[in-house]
């Protein structure tokens, strides 16, 4: 890991982490940066698929949702211990990584695009004929996961911490991963294919290893996005949802995690600010990421690195 | 006798489907561009054809003004935003043209406001045509599916048997090559985008009437739209032609038949929502299915 890599997402961190003792520590204020980081988890591990396998997944909001309606399951079923939900919800949005990236990593380019929309689409339109979960008007929980029994998410800011505290393990991990002899193993195989498979590695399978963990930490963020609202609907799987963590991690810059964080906390603020200056705030935003696309080359981190 | 009907809706709903498609997969072919702000235009055209058709006072003078309009938006969003964008990767493409999606379903809704806007059926075409023993089909719907197939043939002339089409296809198989040749490719990307947008501009007019128009109107379609061209094969209009039917009817028909292949196994309520939405899965099964066989779609443009 080089220096610069993580002197950014250190810095976030730590402006994340005193954020609710500089003026930040109303509900809407924290609500707004806990939404910000789990979007922030979320587009760190497809970023891992994007920027690291060269894998552009256009149904990522399928693995929050499968996650956030593992909670609801277990939540219908009167299990609401985190010890027991987190872990569950993370295997079933792996499970569903692999199966469907069983099937989508066999194909490449656009194709692969558009499966795995499909699979997304299948998810979105599985949860709202979910009658006995709501449908499409979606799922109340009843109030937050105990933590070994004690109602520790209930305080704004122990939510606050656990966000950060894993929104810093995510980028731990993706960037560890990369740094990794497996992370080079998929940048070789998305830079040439056949010399990979020519030096002995099956990317097929390296690339289905980094689907699944990518879906794994999705659905960890879909788990923590249902605690946030407190609820779950079919609308967190949209494409639209998949979209938006896509430009996320295009925006932010695809050198790494560090990219896919400024991104998400880009995003989600920029929209934030904007929607409060006007109603109309998508014909500045709009033009935004289109100047964006022009003018930095490799994003916004591509930006600070000059 | 309802599955006539629905499969004379599922049609309709499968030409307008094509001509949006159409454009996209030459845009994508040609340009190797990927335009998520297709679907954009179509609804453009449906705005400028119910605006038009207001201020003229009849649905003609709305359809004939609103073409031309058409054309001069996707030409100005072409020479504004996405002629620099040709050179660019698909995921830069992708973020910008999402840009301009934001900036114009925001921007309808600004000038014309969030409710949906009506266009009359023209006086000429309303009311029903008799297709069977006591059931009338509307005559507006008839239309779009005559003026449809007329435009599909019309696209299929124009690709297969002029000189221009000739570039088009040429250029869809290797475009490099074709500049090198001393075609001027800007140019003839210019007017693919521009036929493209106007092609999807027609189809908003002719839904106009029969959808309600409202900002965001096309971005449903338009990922309808993508399914289409990854089925009938990038670049091909015939593909994109057959895809477009078989996405309609399947899309038409699922939607009144799977509540009731559901009632077979759940209450009425449960088996009305499953069964819609089971529907609308159906078109991404089929796609899935069909990709899994053929990779590159049922017509591949051969490189």
């Amino acid at each position: 890991m080089r220096w610069r890599d993580a002197s950014l997402p250190l810095l976030v961190f730590a402006a994340l982490a005193i954020a609710p003792f500089i003026g930040f520590g109303q509900g809407h204020a924290l609500t707004l940066l806990a939404r910000a980081m789990i979007f922030g988890m979320a587009a760190m591990s497809l970023s891992l698929l994007v920027g690291g396998a060269g894998l552009v997944s256009l149904g990522h909001a399928a693995m929050l949702g499968v996650g956030a309606y593992a909670v609801v399951v277990l939540d219908h079923a009167g299990v609401t211990e985190a010890l027991v939900v987190l872990p569950v919800a993370v295997l079933a949005a792996a499970l569903f990584a692999l199966l469907t990236g069983a099937v989508a990593i066999r194909t490449s380019g656009v194709h692969f695009i558009m499966i795995t929309l499909a699979f997304g689409q299948m998810a979105f339109f599985t949860t709202s004929s979910l009658a006995i979960y709501g449908g499409d008007d979606g799922y109340t929980l009843f109030s937050r996961m105990e933590v070994a029994g004690s109602r520790f998410l209930e305080g704004r800011l122990a939510f606050h911490f656990t966000c950060l505290a894993l929104l810093a393990g995510t980028w731990l991990l993706v960037q560890a991963l990369l740094d990794s002899r497996f992370g080079r193993v998929l940048r070789a195989a998305q830079q040439n294919e056949v010399r990979a498979q020519a030096v002995g590695f099956a990317p097929y399978r390296y690339r289905l290893v980094a689907y699944v963990i990518a879906g794994a930490i999705g659905g960890m963020a879909g788990v923590l996005l249902s605690q946030a609202a407190e609820f779950v609907a079919p609308a967190y799987l949209t494409w639209q949802r998949s979209g938006d963590l896509l430009f996320m991690v295009i925006l932010g810059g695809l050198a790494g995690p560090h990219g896919a964080l400024v991104g998400a906390l880009a995003i989600v603020l920029i929209e934030e600010w904007l929607a409060e200056l006007t109603e109309h705030w998508r014909m500045i935003f709009g033009p935004m990421l289109i100047l964006c696309v022009f003018f930095l080359r490799g994003g916004l981190v591509g930006l600070l690195r000059r | 006798m309802l599955l006539v009907v629905q499969a004379l809706n599922g049609l309709q709903f499968g030409i307008l489907l094509f001509l949006v498609a159409a454009g996209l997969t030459l845009v994508f072919g040609v340009m190797d561009f990927i335009n998520l702000a297709h679907g954009v235009q179509y609804m453009i055209g449906a705005y400028l054809g119910a605006t038009l058709a207001a201020a003229t006072g009849s649905f003609w003078g709305g359809l004939l003004l609103a073409l031309p309009a058409a054309l001069l938006v996707g030409l100005v969003l072409e020479w504004l935003v996405f002629r620099h964008l040709y050179a660019r990767d698909h995921l830069s493409q992708v973020l910008a043209t999402f840009g301009v999606i934001l900036f114009l379903n925001q921007g309808v809704k600004f000038v014309f406001g969030a409710a949906p806007l009506q266009m009359p059926v023209p006086e000429a075409l309303s009311g029903g045509v008799p297709i069977m023993e006591g059931l009338l089909y509307p005559t507006y719907r008839l239309a779009i599916l005559a003026a449809g197939l007329a435009t599909a043939a019309l696209l299929w002339f124009l690709v297969e048997r002029t000189k221009a089409g000739m570039l088009v296809r040429a250029g869809a198989a290797n475009a490099p090559m074709l500049g090198a040749l001393g075609v001027n490719v800007d140019r003839l990307f210019m007017l693919v985008f521009g036929f493209g947008a106007m092609l999807a501009g027609f189809a908003g007019v002719m839904a106009a009437p029969i959808l309600s128009v409202e900002p965001g109107m096309g971005d449903n379609l338009l990922i309808l739209a993508f399914v289409v061209i990854v089925i009938g094969g990038i670049g091909s209009v015939r593909g994109a032609f057959i895809a477009a039917l078989l996405v309609g009817l399947v899309e038409t028909i699922g939607r009144s038949a799977m509540p009731d292949l559901m009632r077979l196994f759940l209450d009425p309520s449960a088996a009305r929502q499953a069964g819609a939405a089971m529907a609308s899965m159906l078109v991404y099964v089929v796609m899935a299915l069909i990709l899994a066989v053929k990779p590159a779609g049922l017509f591949p443009v051969k490189r």
